[in-house]
């Protein structure tokens, strides 16, 4: 039985959505653009998708523009916001993902003035300090609005406020990839002009995201083609996968309540019973205003790495800190910004639950755990 | 104008008797290495290679890439070539020159003739004198430089006469698979692969081995130690890797050996291993990317130790060789960006804060007797050989 707990990373596309792309691929390949029927038809998945997205988002259809992921929809509204309005100086948090902390080097390297805001030990940002350092020349903010290592949830609603306040000039960007269909929540709600969602998150394909950009706002492309998207993002659009984003997001949108219900539950679940059954743990994800599928905990004295792969080895499958940072194997700034050591900080796995996981695979996963961690402490010792 | 590749020998020219034995093996590297890049004649007369193409689209370029994976090969040179008629020769070299100096503004120049065929008419000298002159004629603010020119125009009497004016330089050493077969370790890290690498220049067929230890490094580690085999094999042809399951002989190491000596066994242990499979394989010496001085497992006793294991030579090319040169070598053949890939170290678990670094070869062998006696560790070797994996480049 494999076990996969690494639904921050990506997720299991839901059967429904695998099926509709296959039905598409060969019955709707027209491109979008084109005047003829088979044109027609594709450029209708297109709308339908935009359709079931606003019906969660509670946005207007014609406020979404699809991407090729959440790092491209970052991109775009970091980029495409600074080049089309005025002001030299953006705020951001520590605890960003390397698509927006990487957009924004690059942004400084070109003259422009980033600020980054610090987050407390639960991961949460300080809002006073976005409140002292908001000035007339901030042309943007950008937030996330649940951290993908920790699941931490930002007070979104009560940046946007704020923000509002101090500069009404300034916009404000949401990435939202691990929120999304996860945690309720509407545009509005958020109060935030612009936001990042991803397909794969939710049970969709990979290579496909959508930016949302609030009727108005205005933003610059950051490619240049045959005028697609209303020209903000050319590109003969990816129909196949949007149209099952947008299936992805209906069914994800449905479930929502009782999904996250359930997420939630487990995931207490395996908090409560690491914390029963083995000593020395530390738990990373906050007590409240937590996403229901990310729990990070560190193991002390045991090397995440060894232990991920010693579950890797009972088809457990886990991710010490975040996918894209495990690669380069170097410590999570993540688990830094929220004052972790870095003993700690080695130790550190990320489980991350969906709505297909069972009490059985967290019942199974607790137990190996139990195993496990007193074994390679022992090993470590010796 | 026609071109052919001519290449040049590197040491292979000083053999005697047995030259035929590395020139046959030098064209089958080459006709190997070259086989996708479309059809050529390739013969050897005279310490150069003519690798002619005989379709249109050969494509010279990437052969060109290839070549220079060839060992044995010192010079590689694209010649144009043109009947023994002075008066050809004078125009080919004019033409030949002239395209160059279409690319690059070349004010100095000389001419280096080769006379193989010494019936021609006219000897070197005065060949380099009559071209030379015939191409100031031609090309104003063009001068002659014996010392130092910017460009030499290469002729070559043989069967046609040939004409070049860029030569690359080859990779040098041996054609593979001349002398002998050795299995070299491989860790995953930036030296073993150089090591590997040094000893196939020298014409040594070269097998490889790699100790696994999952679940305490990750499939990934094993993945580059792959990656490795295959970006070596690009110079050493085909080759094989044995996998080696390793974790229960470290496990039981770490249960019944002193901490400080841990790296000194693990190590031991591993050449044991890895001289059994090279005997079982008719191989005939190990290679590792020990550097003395570099860790506390690589001090002069701790490599007295290591050695004393096995009774199959062990070749250390690197041993001399400090970090930054093996680095530089490593990033040449292009096996750096690959073990600086960050899996390995992932098993830090196993390397003790304070290694012994003068262990004594008595002491060890002590603990040893004590622990085979003990222990079924011995058994435990075997059973790892058993289960080892056999991957092959591609």
């Amino acid at each position: 039985m494999e076990i996969y707990l690494d639904n921050s990373a990506t997720t299991k596309p839901y059967l429904p959505v695998v099926k509709l792309m296959v039905y598409n691929m060969k019955n709707f390949f027209g491109n979008p653009s084109s005047l003829h029927a088979k044109g027609i038809m594709a450029e209708k998945l297109i709308k339908k998708a935009k359709n079931q997205i606003s019906e969660v988002l509670r946005c207007s259809p014609n406020e979404l523009f699809f991407t090729s992921g959440g790092t491209e929809s970052n991109n775009l509204a970091i980029q495409g916001i600074v080049r089309a309005n005025r002001g030299k100086h953006i705020l951001s948090t520590q605890i960003e993902h390397p698509a927006t902390l990487n957009t924004l080097k690059y942004l400084e390297s070109i003259g422009y003035e980033i600020e980054v805001i610090s987050v407390d030990s639960d991961g949460v940002v300080v809002l006073e300090e976005i409140e002292n350092k908001i000035k007339e020349d901030t042309v943007l903010v950008t937030v996330m609005h649940a951290n993908n290592e920790i699941g931490t949830i930002e007070p979104i609603l009560k940046i946007a406020k704020l923000i509002r306040r101090i500069n009404s000039n300034t916009y404000f960007h949401v990435d939202a990839c691990q929120s999304y269909c996860k945690i309720p929540f509407t545009v509005d709600e958020l109060g935030c002009d612009l936001l990042s969602i991803s397909s794969h998150k939710i049970h969709g394909p990979k290579g496909v995201g959508c930016l949302y950009v609030r009727g108005g706002t205005r933003v610059s492309p950051i490619i240049f083609g045959g005028g697609q998207q209303k020209d903000l993002r050319p590109g003969t659009e990816n129909v196949v996968s949007i149209s099952a984003f947008g299936l992805a997001s209906e069914i994800s949108g449905k479930n929502m309540l009782e999904s996250s219900k359930k997420m939630r539950n487990l995931n207490n679940l395996l908090r409560k019973h690491i914390l029963k059954n083995i000593d020395n743990v530390f738990i990373n994800t906050p007590l409240k205003n937590f996403v229901p599928h990310i729990l990070n905990v560190s193991f002390k004295g045991v090397k995440s790495q060894v232990l991920l792969n010693h579950l890797d080895k009972e088809f457990i499958y886990v991710s010490s800190g975040a996918a894209c940072s495990s690669r380069k194997n170097k410590p999570s700034y993540v688990l830094g910004s929220i004052g972790l050591s870095p003993d700690l900080i080695e130790s550190s796995i990320r489980f991350s639950l969906s709505v297909f996981t069972t009490i059985e695979e967290i019942e199974r996963t607790i137990l190996c755990l139990t195993k496990l961690v007193p074994k390679l402490r022992r090993i470590g010792e010796l | 104008m026609k071109s052919v590749i001519l290449l040049k020998y590197g040491e292979i020219f000083l053999k005697k008797l047995n030259r035929k034995f590395f020139e046959k093996r030098l064209l089958e590297d080459i006709k190997e290495k070259l086989k996708r890049c479309g059809s050529f004649n390739v013969t050897q007369f005279q310490s150069t290679v003519f690798l002619e193409p005989t379709e249109d689209n050969f494509n010279t370029r990437i052969a060109i890439e290839l070549l220079k994976k060839v060992f044995g090969i010192s010079k590689i040179c694209v010649a144009f070539y043109c009947p023994k008629e002075i008066e050809k020769i004078k125009s080919l070299a004019f033409e030949v020159l002239e395209s160059r100096m279409n690319e690059k503004n070349i004010k100095s120049f000389k001419v280096e003739t080769v006379r193989e065929d010494k019936n021609f008419f006219l000897n070197s000298m005065q060949i380099n004198v009559l071209i030379g002159s015939f191409i100031l004629e031609k090309f104003r603010g063009l001068k002659v430089n014996v010392r130092n020119p910017e460009i030499i125009l290469n002729i070559e009497i043989r069967k046609k006469c040939y004409v070049y004016v860029q030569c690359i330089k080859g990779l040098g050493g041996m054609p593979t698979k001349t002398n002998g077969r050795a299995l070299a370790l491989l860790s995953g890290g930036i030296d073993s692969p150089v090591a590997a690498f040094m000893l196939g220049k020298r014409g040594v067929e070269i097998e490889t081995i790699h100790f696994h230890s999952y679940p305490y490094t990750s499939e990934r580690a094993k993945e580059k130690v792959i990656e490795l085999l295959n970006k070596l094999s690009e110079y050493l042809g085909k080759m094989s890797l044995f996998i080696v399951p390793f974790t229960d002989i470290q496990l039981a190491l770490i249960k019944n050996i002193n901490k400080k000596y841990l790296t000194i066994f693990i190590r031991r242990y591993m050449m044991k291993i890895a001289e059994k499979i090279a005997i079982k394989n008719s191989m005939q010496s190990l290679i590792t990317g020990e550097s003395v001085g570099q860790v506390a497992s690589q001090t002069m006793e701790s490599i007295v130790v290591t050695d004393n294991s096995v009774s199959l030579p062990i070749f250390r090319p690197l041993i001399g060789m400090d970090k930054n040169e093996i680095i530089s070598i490593s990033r040449n053949i292009g096996t750096y960006e690959i073990s600086i890939l960050p899996y390995e170290d992932c098993c830090t678990l196993f390397v003790p804060k304070h290694p012994i670094i003068k262990p004594k070869l008595k002491d060890v062998i002590e603990i040893e007797k004590n622990l085979e006696k003990e222990n079924t560790i011995k058994e435990m070797l075997d059973e790892s050989i058993k289960n080892s994996e056999i991957i092959s480049s591609v």
